[in-house]
C-alpha cells in the first residue's frame, strides 16, 4: 500500500464529497425557490411598492384625457372606487378636502370608477360635489393592470412615476394628508 | 468498514455481497444460503459504504427505499386528508381573513385546525411542497445510488464465474459433455439474439442488458415531471383565471396584457325530443331537460403595442369565434373555455307613464340599466328625468336609497315625471312591484310595460406552458416503465471444466419462464446436461414440510 493508492483515494473521497453537495445544493435550492414562489404566488403579479406604475389613459366626465404619465413629476393619488362600495363613498369628501389642500403643491387625484355607467357616475360625483377628474375604468383594463381587488384600492404614485404605496380598505382624513404628504414633489 | 478481498484475490468495496471478479459470496449468510441475491449483482450501494460527514449522512438518508417509500405515503395520506373538508378555491370567501373565519366558522375547531396546518390550500402549503421536494431528492439520490454500481458491475463483468457462484443461481446444471458442447451452445445463443462472449474455458451470453435500466430511465420521467410542476409556480408559466362576460360587455382579458374579448351572445340550447331527436324522449321523459350546447359567440380584439390600458385607441378585431364546451378560443398560447354562464340578467325596462286615473298613456320609455340616460324626452311632450339610479337596491339610509352591487339585480328610479298637464314635475322613486311617491299623491305613474334580458358568460383563461414538459417527462416515465416491463435481461454462464463436466447457469431479472424457453432450445441443440429451478426444489421441499407437519 504506497502513498500513491492513498491519495488516489483521498481524491476519489473529495471528489465524492463535492459531487453529493452540488447535487443536494442544486435540488434544494429548486424546493426553496419553489416554495417561495408558492407562497408569494397570491400577489405576485400584484404591483409592488417601488414597481414603476403602469401607465394608462382615461377619460374624465368632462371629455378630458388623463394619461398617467402626463402627470410625471407630480404625486398622484390613484383611488379605486365604485358608487355600490360604501367606504368609497365615506372617503370621497375628505379626499375632496385634502385635494383643495394640496393640488397647488402638486398632488393630482384620480378617481377611477369600476365600469360603471356615466349617469351613475355623474351623479354620484355631483351629490358629493367632487372636484378631482373622476375616470371610468369601461372595460375593466386599468384595473387589471393593476390588479386591484377589494374596493377602494389607493395606489399613492410618487413624482418620478414609482409606486410610494398601496392601501387596501377605507381611509380617514388624517391617512389621506399624510398620504399626499409622502407623494408631495420637493 | 473495511475493503473485503475474496479468495480470488479481487479487493471488494465494503458492503459488497458477491465478489466483482468471480462472484463468489462475501458474507457468511450468503455462503450458507442455496441461491444467491442477485439484486444489484451484489454489488455494494454506494451509499452504504461511506458514512463520515454530514453531507453523506444527509446523502444515505435519501438513498434508502424505506425512506422515499414512507415520503410517499405520507404525501398519500396528506392528500386523502386534503380531499375531507373543500378546498379552498371551492369555499365562498375571497380575501385571506374571511377564509379562515369560514373555516372556524363551518367547520369548528377542526376546521381552525385544518386552515392552520394549510390543508385548505394542500398543494400550495409550504410542508407540502417540501415533501414532494424531498420524494425528489430521495428520487435522484437512490436511483443514483444504485444506478452507478450495476452499471459498472454489468459493464466488467467476466465471462468466467467461480462454481460457487454458479450453483447458487435459480438455474443450474452440471452434468457431463461432449468436445463440441461450447461451441454449439454458442451458435444456438447467438442464432437467439444473444451477446455471447468466450474467456478459456467458459461462456456469458446476455440479452437484453438495457431493460435494467428501465427504472432508472422511469425516475428521469419522473424528476422531468416534477420540475414542470415547479414550473407552473412561477409567474407567467400557468394562468387561471375566471372571467364573467356580460352579452354586449368588452372586457380586458386577466392577465392577458393588449388584449379584450367581447360577447355578442351566450346560448344555452337543451335537446327538444322533437324532429330528429325523437329518439332521445324516452330519455328526456325520464331525466328533464338535457343541455345539448353552451356556447358564447365572442369578438376578440388586440390592441397595439404601445397602446395603453383605458386609452380608446383603435383595436383590431384578431377573431370572431364561439366557444363552446370542450372547443375554446385559442390565441398566442392562450386558451378560453366555456365553464359557467347565468340566465337572463336583467338589461333593460320599458315603461309607460300613465295617468293613473284614466289609465291613458303618454308614451313608453326604455330604461337601459346599463347605461341609463338623464332625460327621457316622450312624443307627447312629457318628459322622464332620471335623477338617481340604484342597480341593485337595497334598502334606505338616511333617507338615501343605496345600491348593493352594480349589477342590476334590483333595478330602483327615482325620476321626475312631467306632463303637460303636471309642468311643476312630480317626483316618484320605482322599484320592482313598487312606487313611493316622497312628496306626496302624483297624478301619474311608470307602469311597467317589458324587460329585456341578458345573459352572463363564465369563462376561463388558461395558459399552460409547462404542458409540453410534463407530456415529455409522461412520455420518458411511460418509456421506462416498458423497457423494465416488456424486456428482460437474460444471461447464462456455461463453462467446461477439464474432465469435460459441463457447469450451466441462468438468470433473468423476470420472466423465468421465457428463460427457461430459450435455455431449453439450446439444451437441446447443443446437449447440455439437464438443468433444474432450484427455487422450485425450495418451494416444493418447503411444501412437503409444511404439509408433513399437518399431517403429523
Amino acid at each position: 500500500m504506497g502513498e500513491q493508492v492513498k491519495q488516489k483515494k483521498n481524491s476519489k473521497k473529495q471528489k465524492r464529497a463535492v459531487m453529493r453537495t452540488a447535487i443536494l445544493a442544486i435540488l434544494v435550492a429548486a424546493i426553496g425557490y419553489t416554495i417561495y414562489n408558492s407562497a408569494t404566488a397570491k400577489d405576485v403579479s400584484l404591483l409592488e411598492v417601488g414597481d414603476k406604475a403602469p401607465d394608462f389613459a382615461l377619460v374624465d366626465l368632462e371629455g378630458n384625457d388623463h394619461k398617467l404619465s402626463d402627470y410625471e413629476g407630480q404625486g398622484v393619488f390613484l383611488n379605486f372606487w365604485g358608487t355600490w362600495c360604501k367606504p368609497c363613498a365615506k372617503e370621497m369628501p375628505a379626499m375632496d378636502r385634502q385635494y383643495e389642500a394640496f393640488s397647488n403643491d402638486g398632488v393630482q387625484v384620480l378617481a377611477v370608477n369600476i365600469a360603471q355607467s356615466d349617469f351613475e357616475v355623474q351623479s354620484f360625483a355631483d351629490q358629493y360635489g367632487l372636484s378631482f377628474p373622476v375616470v371610468i375604468d369601461k372595460t375593466k383594463s386599468v384595473m387589471t393592470a393593476y390588479n386591484i381587488r377589494p374596493l377602494p384600492t389607493t395606489v399613492l404614485v410618487n413624482p418620478e412615476g414609482n409606486i410610494e404605496r398601496i392601501i387596501t380598505g377605507e381611509m380617514t382624513e388624517e391617512d389621506i394628508e399624510g398620504f399626499m404628504e409622502e407623494i408631495k414633489p420637493e | 468498514m473495511e475493503n473485503l478481498q475474496c479468495q480470488c484475490g479481487h479487493v471488494n468495496p465494503p458492503g459488497t455481497k458477491l465478489c466483482e471478479s468471480c462472484g463468489r459470496s462475501l458474507t457468511e449468510k450468503d455462503q450458507n444460503s442455496k441461491l444467491v441475491d442477485m439484486r444489484y449483482e451484489g454489488t455494494a450501494r454506494r451509499s452504504q459504504t461511506y458514512n463520515k460527514s454530514i453531507i453523506d449522512k444527509i446523502w444515505n438518508f435519501f438513498s434508502s427505499v424505506k425512506v422515499g417509500v414512507s415520503i410517499i405515503v405520507v404525501l398519500l395520506v396528506a392528500a386523502a386528508i386534503g380531499t375531507i373538508l373543500p378546498q379552498q378555491a371551492f369555499v365562498p370567501a375571497t380575501t385571506e381573513t374571511a377564509i379562515q373565519e369560514y373555516y372556524a366558522d363551518t367547520y369548528g375547531s377542526i376546521g381552525r385546525v385544518y386552515h392552520f396546518l394549510g390543508f385548505h390550500d394542500l398543494y400550495s402549503s409550504y410542508w407540502f411542497i417540501a415533501l414532494v421536494g424531498m420524494l425528489a431528492i430521495s428520487l435522484v439520490i437512490a436511483s443514483l445510488d444504485r444506478f452507478v454500481p450495476l452499471y459498472k458491475s454489468l459493464k466488467n463483468q467476466r465471462v468466467l464465474r467461480h462454481p460457487s457462484f454458479m450453483d447458487k443461481q435459480r438455474i443450474y446444471a452440471e452434468g457431463p459433455g461432449a468436445e463440441d458442447t461450447l461451441q454449439k451452445a454458442e451458435t444456438k445463443l447467438k442464432e437467439l439474439k444473444y451477446n455471447v462472449r468466450t474467456d478459456k474455458n467458459g461462456l456469458l451470453a446476455e440479452k437484453g442488458r438495457f431493460s435494467r435500466w428501465g427504472p432508472y430511465v422511469n425516475h428521469i420521467g419522473l424528476i422531468i415531471f416534477l420540475f414542470g410542476v415547479m414550473l407552473r409556480m412561477i409567474p407567467g408559466f400557468y394562468i387561471d383565471e375566471s372571467l364573467w362576460l356580460r352579452e354586449g360587455e368588452t372586457r380586458a382579458i386577466p392577465e392577458v396584457p393588449g388584449y379584450y374579448l367581447e360577447s355578442k351572445n351566450f346560448e344555452l340550447e337543451n335537446y327538444s325530443g322533437e324532429g330528429e331527436e325523437e329518439v332521445f324522449g324516452e330519455a328526456l321523459d325520464r331525466v328533464g331537460t338535457v343541455a345539448k350546447n353552451y356556447q358564447t359567440d365572442v369578438v376578440l380584439y388586440q390592441k397595439p403595442e404601445d397602446a395603453l390600458p383605458g386609452a380608446d385607441d383603435s383595436q383590431e378585431v384578431v377573431k370572431e369565434f364561439p366557444i363552446r364546451v370542450n372547443q375554446p378560443l385559442k390565441f398566442d398560447g392562450y386558451a378560453i373555455y366555456q365553464m359557467d354562464y347565468r340566465l337572463d340578467e336583467l338589461k333593460a325596462m320599458t315603461f309607460a307613464l300613465t295617468n293613473k286615473e284614466t289609465e291613458e298613456s303618454l308614451g313608453e320609455l326604455t330604461i337601459d340599466l346599463i347605461d341609463p340616460e338623464d332625460i327621457y324626452e316622450l312624443e307627447s311632450g312629457s318628459t322622464v328625468e332620471l335623477l338617481g339610479y340604484y342597480p341593485d337596491f337595497s334598502g334606505f339610509e338616511d333617507g338615501e336609497p343605496q345600491t348593493a352591487t352594480p349589477l342590476p339585480n334590483n333595478p330602483g328610479f327615482l325620476v321626475e315625471l312631467t306632463t303637460p298637464e303636471t309642468p311643476e314635475g312630480e317626483t316618484s322613486f320605482i322599484t320592482i312591484q313598487n312606487t313611493v311617491e316622497p312628496l306626496g299623491e302624483n297624478d301619474y305613474k311608470l307602469a311597467f310595460q317589458s324587460v329585456e334580458t341578458r345573459d352572463v358568460s363564465g369563462l376561463t383563461v388558461r395558459k399552460d406552458s409547462t404542458l409540453p414538459i410534463l407530456g415529455l417527462g409522461g412520455l420518458i416515465f411511460m418509456i421506462g416503465v416498458a423497457q423494465g416491463m416488456y424486456f428482460n435481461h437474460r444471461r447464462f454462464w456455461i463453462q467446461q471444466k477439464a474432465d469435460g463436466t459441463i457447469l450451466l447457469a441462468g438468470h433473468t431479472n423476470k420472466n423465468w419462464f421465457g428463460l427457461k424457453k430459450d435455455l431449453d432450445q439450446v439444451v437441446e441443440h447443443a446437449s447440455l446436461p439437464a438443468y433444474t429451478d432450484q427455487q422450485d426444489e425450495i418451494d416444493k421441499a418447503e411444501k412437503a414440510e409444511k404439509e408433513g407437519e399437518a399431517l403429523s
